[in-house]
Formats: structure tokens, sequence, C-alpha cells
């Protein structure tokens, strides 16, 4: 007896190991994988959003102190042109880039290999005032007689909130990531608009109305569509959905954002219709026949007591079903266009978050800012869905019983 | 003219004859109380009265049901009306998921009334005829379910007031409640039955003794033996009646 006692305690203890190691496991794996994903995320805030070979010089003369990313674009695109508009002198500015180094000396001047490029950069910012260098830090020479002007560091808010997302532009890569959170929100909600309606008319019809007959060859089909991988969904949307908005529509492309809000929301019905329908049969049958002994009839029940009473599940449905179209990938990177534009229109082409991941991290290098950037796009994305759950949790726990 | 009437009533759960050939008349502004062993078929029986036994499929039914000389099974008879004549009170306390204020006036709003001063009055009014009113009228916003047991199963009875039923049908209203409880619901019963045709389902033989003018006891689905119930509790006429009552089976 006394054997069996201790080896039952230790059998006990055991299990009880083994059940604690796998639960802390799992934590510690979700801990590191934020971490990870946080720490990496952040660091494209710690530096300046060019390529680190690369500087800007001006002439010694010149007095602008610093230059923003955003200033830097704007004097690319000719959008800036006087010295004066940055706090400098009023000349114009004169851009030099080693790209068009033709331009500005002859061969023999630089030489067969250009062993003479960086002498000629150094005579050349010397010599001109006005001129903004762009160029490689290996060809700055001894004695350089140019002012090197450093760039400013990303600003969270400029990253949040500049409209522009070109991370591979050159000289400075241009990371606006509002039109891809813009992109990714809109997406969400018209997808979610779209599967609500349906899919908990769906889950009540299953519930409340269907014959168990019919109710028995319905579940394990929208079961089955929780199941299709979301490439194929994709496909479908591709093939079939993108020319038919292209038509009906009669918009110059059918990758719109209401392709891929649909596809989405066909996504998300059999997150949605599952659980609803799960949380309404937990409606109790008590509850039903109170209502329907008022006199009430069989859709007032449904709809003032047993939806109500589910409210908790269906919340649940939603938040699932959210939190699967603000993630998904594939389907919508092949259904949305991916123009990286702030979407005015569900009829045009727009991008989200986890699309812009997936499209990119592959030609990002490794550590690199590009890299750095998505993460922290990753990081973003991450937020957004826990702010949204949270958002739910506050709403649905003061109607908790 | 009776207020509830069977006439050879057989009911069939697919192939399980659960109500034998019932016949019986219940007056107006009484009690009367079912009685029998678990299975017997008195609940069936009682939710024969307001169409209950619909929400069952395999349930059929044979024979007519009566309230005030019209067949209630018939299609001219609508559901609704139905059962804002005939109320029902559960066996658990089974109040909504809503404010005190809001389970009372389900009945009301779910048949059309949307007068915001009526609906007003009847939750006094059925409040206080439950006996409830001085407990709850400082929280009538609160959800019922903070309610004791036993304040939720008048909470129950108020709500099948407040469409003011002509008769309440109770299926064992305080097999849930402890004592004290019980004994609020009794009083409850005795006050109503001035105003109201009340069918009680019961368990309890002392329950049945002290609340009923007439008792009706079952066997097997079948109406063994109803009478007043000072006869059947003093001197029954079957002895089979005499055993349940005893306690010498059941």
């Amino acid at each position: 007896m006394q054997v069996n006692r201790f080896l039952k305690n230790l059998k006990e203890k055991i299990i009880e190991g083994i059940l604690t190691l796998s639960g802390t496991i799992t934590s510690i794996a979700v801990i590191l994988i934020i971490i990870f994903l946080f720490k990496e995320g952040i660091g494209v805030f710690n530096q300046a959003p060019m390529e680190k070979e690369l500087i800007l010089a001006v002439n010694k003369d010149n007095h602008v102190k610093e230059l923003t990313p955003r200033q830097i674009k704007d004097i690319f695109d000719g959008k800036i042109a006087m010295w004066s508009e940055l706090g400098g002198s009023k000349d114009s500015i004169k851009l030099f880039r080693t790209e068009d180094v033709s331009t500005y000396f002859t061969e023999e001047e630089l030489g067969a290999n250009f062993e003479h490029l960086p002498q000629k950069i150094n005579e050349y910012i010397a010599r001109e005032k006005n001129v903004l260098a762009f160029f490689n830090k290996k060809y700055i020479t001894k004695g350089f007689s140019g002012r090197i002007i450093p760039l400013k560091k990303i600003g969270v808010m400029d990253f949040l909130l500049d409209n522009e997302w070109f991370p591979t532009a050159q000289p400075v890569a241009q990371l606006g990531v509002l039109p891809l959170i813009l992109g990714t929100l809109w997406v969400t909600l018209l997808a979610i608009l779209l599967a609500l309606p349906l899919g908990l008319a769906t889950a009540i019809y299953m519930a409340e109305i269907a014959s168990p007959k019919i109710r028995s060859i319905l579940k394990p089909t929208i079961e089955l569509l929780a199941g299709i991988p979301s490439v194929v969904y994709g496909f479908f949307g591709l093939v079939v959905l993108v020319p038919f908005i292209q038509r009906v529509f009669n918009v110059p492309v059918g990758e719109t954002g209401l392709a891929g809000s649909i596809v989405l929301a066909i996504m998300a019905l059999p997150t949605i219709i599952t659980i609803s329908e799960d949380s309404l049969r937990t409606a109790p049958r008590q509850l039903k026949e109170a209502s329907l002994a008022l006199g009430a009839s069989h859709w007032q029940t449904i709809w003032r007591v047993i939806v109500p009473y589910s409210s908790s599940g269906i919340t649940a449905a939603i938040i699932l079903g959210v939190g699967r179209a603000i993630g998904e990938t594939m389907a919508v990177l092949m259904v949305t266009g991916n123009a990286a534009v702030i979407p005015h229109s569900y009829l045009a082409p727009l991008r989200t978050i986890p699309a812009t991941i997936a499209a990119e991290l592959g030609e990002a290098s490794y550590g690199g800012l590009h890299f750095k950037a998505l993460f922290a796009l990753g990081c973003i994305l991450f937020i957004m869905t826990f702010i949204i759950n949270l958002i739910f949790e506050f709403i649905v726990k003061p109607k908790k019983h | 003219m009776a207020k509830l009437e069977t006439k050879g009533v057989d009911l069939y759960y697919g192939d399980n004859h659960a109500l034998k050939n019932i016949s019986m008349q219940i007056d107006a502004n009484t009690v009367t109380a079912l009685i029998g062993p678990s299975g017997c078929g008195k609940s069936t029986y009682l939710r024969l009265f307001n169409r209950m036994n619909d929400l069952i499929p395999s349930a059929r039914i044979e024979g007519e049901i009566l309230l005030e000389d019209k067949d209630i099974y018939e299609k001219k008879f609508p559901i609704d009306i139905l059962r804002r004549e005939v109320g029902m009170v559960f066996q658990k306390p089974n109040p909504f998921p809503k404010t005190i204020y809001e389970n009372v006036a389900y009945g009301l709003r779910v048949n059309g009334i949307k007068d915001k001063k009526f609906i007003d009055e009847r939750v006094e009014t059925s409040l206080k005829q439950a006996t409830l009113w001085e407990e709850v009228k400082d929280k009538l916003r609160k959800s019922a379910m903070e309610l004791s047991g036993g304040q939720q199963q008048r909470l129950c009875i108020a709500r099948a007031l407040a469409i003011q039923p002509s008769v309440v049908l109770m299926d064992e209203p305080t097999s849930a409640l402890d004592p004290l409880s019980t004994h609020k619901i009794e009083e409850l019963i005795f006050l109503l039955k001035d105003n109201y045709t009340i069918v009680i389902v019961t368990h309890n033989m002392q329950q049945a003794a002290r609340v009923s003018n007439k008792t009706a006891f079952f066997y097997l689905g079948e109406l063994i033996e109803y009478d007043d119930t000072n006869t059947i509790f003093t001197k029954p006429a079957k002895t089979m009646t005499q055993n349940y009552i005893t306690g010498r089976f059941g």
C-alpha cells in the first residue's frame, strides 16, 4: 500500500511538472518573439534613412546645420530649390551626384580608373558655394575641404505620419507607414462590415432555424472553408473577383481595396460563423422557453434573448475574425494591387502591412535599414491587433453577468 | 364552464406514450396541484396548456385541450394570444440576463406595447403582486442576476403576471429554493388565487396540501385520481394514491 501511494504521488508530480513546463515554454517563446520583434523594429529609429556608406557634403561656407530625410527628398524632387528654404543663403541648390559624374568632369580629368575622382570631388565642393554633394564615403580625401552634414535620424512621428513608403529610394529612403496603416485598417474594416452581418445571420440560421439535417451538412462545409489555404482564396480573388470588379465598376485595374475586403470577408466568415454559432447554442433552453412562454415570437426570442446572451461569444468571434483579416497576408497581397498610397477609395489599389512585409522582406538586406523598417511595421501591426483586442475587451466586460 | 379542460388527451414522444387518455376540468380562480413520481407526465400535462410541448419536434398530441371552451390547438387560435392568457413559471428561476425592470417589461415589449408610462405602471404593479417591490424598488436598473434565487423566482412570477394572464402554470416553482423562499412563494400563491387560475406541479406533498384546492395524482402517464385536496390527503379513493402520499413509493 505504502509503495503504491509513493508511486502514485510521483506520477502525479511528474505529470504536473510536464504541464507546468509546457506552459512555461509556450509563454517564454511568445515573450521572446515579441522582444525580438520590438528590438529589431525599434532599431529603425536609431539611424538616418540612408545607407551607411553614403554621405552628404556641402561647401564649408554653407551654414545649413542639418537636413531631414523629407528635405533631402524635396531637394531631389525639385520642390526645394533654394538654400534659403533650409535656413541658408539665398543661392539655388546645386546637386552633385557621383552617378552623373561625367557631366561635371571629363574622362581625362578623372583618369582611366577614376583614380582622380576623390580629388575632383574635393575641388568641386570647394569651388561651388551652393553645392549639395551626395557620394560614397570612400571618395573622401585627407584634405577634404567641404563640410559633411548629418542627416537627421528617423523620428517616430515621421515614421508614423509621413505618407510615402519608398524604402529603396535614393539617396534617402522614404519610410512613411501611414498609407500602409490606413490600407490595413480600410481593408479590415470593410471586410468585417461585410462578414459580420452575413456571418451572424448564418450562425443564427444554423443554431436556431435550420433542421438538424441541414445543419449537419452546413456546419462541416463551413468548417471546411476555414481549412482552405489563403493562397487559394487569393487565387480565386485574382482570377474571378478582380476582373469582375474591373468590369462592374469600370475601373482601370481590378486589384483594389474592395477586392481585398471581399476576399478577407470570405476568409473571416468560417471563424465568425462557427464561434458565434457555438455560443448561440449555449443559450440555455430555459431562457428560450421563458421568452416563448411570454408570447414572444421565435425571432423576438432570438433577437432579444439569445443574441444578447451570446454577446461575449459573438464578440470573441469578431475579434478572431478581425485578427484573421488584419494579419492575413497572401490573399491580400494577391488582390489589392499593393500601391503604397493613402487610399481615397475602395476602388483604388492599396497596400496592407502584412503584404508589405511579405513582399519586401526578401529583398531587404539582413540588418539593414529596410529590414528594420519592416520589423517596425510588424510591431505596428502587433500593437494594432493588441489595441483592437483591448477595445473589445472593454466593450464586452461591463456587459458580462 | 371550466377554465381549463382536457378531453381524452394522449401525448406521444415518438413511440413513448407519455400521457394516456386524460380528461380533467380545472375551475377558474382555484389552485390545482399536480402530483406524482418523476416521469409520471405531470409536467408534460402542465405544458399542454401553453403549448410548450410544441418545442419538442417528436411530440404528437391527440384529443382536445380547451381554454374557456375554445380548442387551443386549433389553427385559428393564435399562439401568442394563448401565451398572453396562460403565463408560466419554471422549475429553476430563469430571469433574462437583463435588468430587473427589463425582465418584467419583456412580456409587454414583445407583445408590442411601447407606452412607457403604461409599462412603468405594469412593472410596479406586477412586482408588488409578486411581493418583490419593496426589495427591488431602488435597484430596478440593476441586473436581475444579482438577486437571490428566491427573489429571482418571484421576479419570474412578476414577469409572468405583467402581461395580465388569467392562468398561471407553475412547474415545480420551489424545487430549487431554500425553505424560507419556498414559504414566501407559497404565501404568494395563496394571495394570487383570488384573481388567477393556478396549476402547480410539485414534488412536495406538504406544499400540495398547503396551497391547493384540488389535487390530481398522476402515475405512468395516467390520471389516477383527481379530487379536492382535502379528500386526496385524508381519504383517497385509490390505494395507489394512498401509498404515494404516505411515501410508500415514489
